[in-house]
């Protein structure tokens, strides 16, 4: 199957200034490959730059050295080498990343966050706020909820929220953070379903599960850091 | 015709009272403003024998335009026999020795403040407006270097907020005097304080209209058959106000009517503002 | 959020100097239909210069900025003539004011204020006008009640969404904006920095914010350009700028950002 996400070489340094330019690194000529169907688990030690590898595929991180090649458009695009409107249209259209924390836009209500990114991807806002609705039901968020802002939902809730949004469009490629981090065992389930769908339709998936029962029901294979 | 002999004017100054070289800027002036309708010419305006305020713009241009020939009339507010009249025809009697007249019909120049004549007027007459404030957009923009950038850009939108202002607050367009107008579609112009009333009249008008500010240091000019037009909404268009009442000396219903209080029980009676249009009427058989 | 591929402004080694005071030096950017640019510093950074410059209100010393206009043509915004400039600037550009009062009229209506650039372009239908103000205004959720009041008797968070709302009637495809949330109380911000977010978003806006609040150019922008003492230091996607920052400016202003 085609390789959706192709890390080549790639190394990442951190100069913090602010410490009289002291230099952290963390990456050193990494390679890897995720293709089509796969659900690759990243793991390593904490503070190996699982984390950091996935930003830096998401354009969020630099990098220091190295290319990494997106399939975006029936091309290969390498992000470190590009210009930010492409990293931007790659980001709306092709990968999607639930980070750890849900970044939360004041205002706007539950549904409309977990529905922006199929808008942004094209679709009208009724349709894109119905299949937001399956999605939050899925993930048992209560009804009364989605028409507040996730500023005052708990952990949980909050992550729940963040799963549907990452979840509403089908992106090709997704980027996966602990995605089950604070769940219970049912909304965990429904992640993982989530999740299998995903790698069913087709999309390429890198994830770090720091649960090892998730890590083992959905991943195809693991990559040490 | 006899010779000319000793000159009637009072010799003591000039014709008209003005040096010849001070006619000549003027004159340059008007003629730049016939070039430029509606537009506002700086000139140099001189001091003259009676304060800002008491019409020193439009003396200044009769005194530029008049010659031994012409026959003038003065009037003020519609009336040829006001004190500011009679001082201004006094004026030019004593400087010129022009004859006077307070037919409209007969005179070739006519000096008037806020009105304009109900008698038509015709080819070669030149009716003279006495202006306080020349820029329509005084008001609404203060800065002189911005109403000049307005004219000169043609950036007329801030005239009509002022309309659209009157409409929302009072229901109508409440200006009643010194209505904007927009003349040979280019420069919108203050006519002077004359009634809205007599918009109408400047549109086509076979006259010349010359315009003086005298404080305010501006001459503008409307030639002959010109299009003049009164700024206005599509839904609110410009209307004539209307009496309930007709002349209560001529009878007439076409003209604009002054209010007059008669006693202190508050009787009132309605008469033309111009009152040799309505001496006319009312004895046409005493016309000379 | 489509962006074409020509950019729609292009500013290149653009420079303004205060006698020999440096007020931006060098800068070039591009900024494309539809896309949120902010440039953020601190109070003397030259942003605001830079923010007058590229809006033809400060003819630059050297560089030029160059606009595509409706019909797609390129033009040099300080080579058009006067009047070519005031008509851009009254159709198809926007500019929000810091404060309020400085991008009103304070003597007329609210909607006088919204209707004024439609007149200024010729619409002369007193109903229409009316009613494409209020429209407007419930767009920036003032309610169309106020439509005949006086600017002065709104508050500060009101009067900054009227001063949006008669930029945006004329629709413009380029929208500047210096500090459009300074000086508001935090829940009003809240409620226009939504406000701008959607109406970009809705309109396919292009904007330049101009502010010292990261969070401000976290939740607008798309793409961050960093300035100090005039120059550019840092450019690139916004939550890259400021989650990975590179140049010590900028990780110091990023470090100094209180959490709360």
């Amino acid at each position: 199957m085609m390789n959706m996400i192709n890390v080549q070489g790639v190394s990442k340094s951190f100069t913090l200034h602010m410490q009289d330019g002291m230099q952290l690194p963390v990456l050193d000529g990494l390679d890897l490959e995720v293709a089509a169907g796969e659900c690759v688990a990243l793991t390593g030690p904490s503070g190996s730059g699982k984390s950091t590898l996935m930003r830096m595929i998401y354009g969020n991180y630099l990098c220091s050295a190295g290319k990494i090649r997106l399939q975006h458009g029936g091309a290969a695009i390498d992000i470190v080498n590009t210009d930010p409107h492409q990293i931007l249209e790659i980001r709306r259209l092709t990968l999607g990343y639930v980070s750890q924390f849900l970044r939360v836009v004041p205002r706007v209500p539950t549904l409309d966050v977990v529905a922006d990114p199929l808008v942004a991807a094209g679709s009208d806002r009724s349709t894109a706020r119905e299949t937001a609705r399956i999605l939050l039901a899925r993930l048992n968020l209560p009804e009364r909820l989605w028409s507040l802002s996730p500023v005052t939902f708990s952990g949980g809730e909050q992550q729940r929220v963040n799963i549907a949004r990452g979840f509403a469009y089908a992106f090709p490629v997704l980027l996966l953070d602990e995605p089950t981090a604070s769940l219970d065992a049912d909304n965990r389930a429904a992640v993982l379903e989530l999740i299998e769908e995903a790698r069913h339709r087709g999309a390429a998936i890198l994830g770090i599960f720091h649960d090892r029962d998730a890590r083992e029901a959905v991943c195809t294979r693991s990559f040490d850091i | 015709m006899s010779p000319p002999s000793k000159p009637s004017f009072d010799t003591a100054y000039n014709f008209a009272y003005l040096d010849e070289q001070t006619k000549r800027m003027i004159r340059r002036a008007i003629l730049k403003a016939v070039a430029t309708p509606g537009y506002q010419v700086p000139f140099a305006s001189r001091e003259m024998p009676m304060p800002y305020g008491w019409g020193t713009g439009g003396i200044q241009v009769t005194a530029s335009v008049i010659g031994p020939d012409d026959v003038l009339k003065v009037i003020d507010q519609g009336s040829d026999d006001t004190t500011n009249a009679v001082s201004i025809r006094k004026f030019f009697v004593r400087t010129t020795g022009v004859e006077t007249t307070e037919q409209t019909e007969t005179a070739t120049l006519i000096q008037t403040r806020h009105r304009i004549p109900e008698t038509p007027l015709r080819e070669g007459q030149i009716l003279i407006y006495q202006v306080p404030i020349p820029e329509p957009l005084r008001f609404l923009e203060p800065r002189e270097l911005e109403t000049r950038r307005m004219h000169a850009l043609e950036d007329y939108g801030l005239m009509h907020v002022k309309l659209y202002e009157d409409i929302s607050r009072f229901g109508h367009i409440a200006t009643t005097y010194a209505y904007p107008v927009r003349v040979d579609g280019r420069y919108v112009t203050d006519p002077s304080p004359t009634p809205k009333f007599d918009n109408p009249k400047m549109d086509n008008m076979p006259a010349l209209q010359l315009f003086g500010a005298g404080r305010e240091k501006r001459i503008y000019a409307i030639p002959p058959y010109t299009e003049v037009k009164s700024l206005d909404f599509d839904d609110h268009p410009f209307e004539l106000p209307e009496w309930d009442t007709t002349c209560a000396l001529c009878g007439a219903d076409d003209t604009f009517l002054d209010e007059v209080i008669l006693d202190d029980a508050g009787e009132r009676m309605f008469v033309c503002s111009d009152t040799d249009y309505c001496a006319r009427r009312r004895a046409p058989e005493a016309a000379e | 959020m489509n962006m074409q591929s020509k950019p729609l402004l292009i500013v290149r080694n653009l420079s303004c100097y205060y006698g020999s005071t440096r007020g931006c030096e060098d800068i070039s950017l591009d900024l494309r239909t539809g896309e949120v640019l902010g440039i953020v510093g601190e109070s003397g950074s030259g942003k605001t210069t830079l923010l007058k410059a590229i809006s033809a209100q400060l003819e630059p010393d050297s560089g030029t900025v160059h606009y595509r206009d409706r019909r797609n043509d390129s033009i040099d915004i300080y080579e058009i003539s006067e009047p070519e400039r005031r008509f851009l600037m009254r159709t198809d550009w926007g500019f929000v004011h810091q404060n309020p009062r400085d991008g009103l009229r304070m003597s007329v209506s609210a909607g006088a204020n919204v209707g004024e650039r439609l007149m200024a372009v010729g619409w002369r239908h007193y109903g229409d006008i009316r009613d494409e103000a209020i429209g407007w205004l419930e767009r920036v959720e003032v309610d169309g009640d106020r439509i005949d009041n006086l600017p002065r008797t709104f508050s500060g968070g009101m009067q900054q969404r009227l001063q949006i709302a008669r930029n945006l009637v004329s629709r413009p495809r380029l929208t500047f904006m210096d500090e459009p949330t300074g000086g508001l109380d935090v829940s009003v911000q809240a409620r226009l920095l939504d406000l701008i977010r959607n109406l970009v978003g809705d309109l396919g806006l292009a904007a330049i914010v101009v502010t010292h609040d990261l969070a401000v150019a976290r939740l607008l922008a798309h793409r961050l350009v960093v300035m100090k003492d005039g120059r550019i230091v840092e450019t690139g996607l916004t939550d890259q700028v400021l989650d990975d920052p590179q140049h010590p400016y900028t990780q110091l202003l990023v470090s100094s950002i209180l959490q709360t």
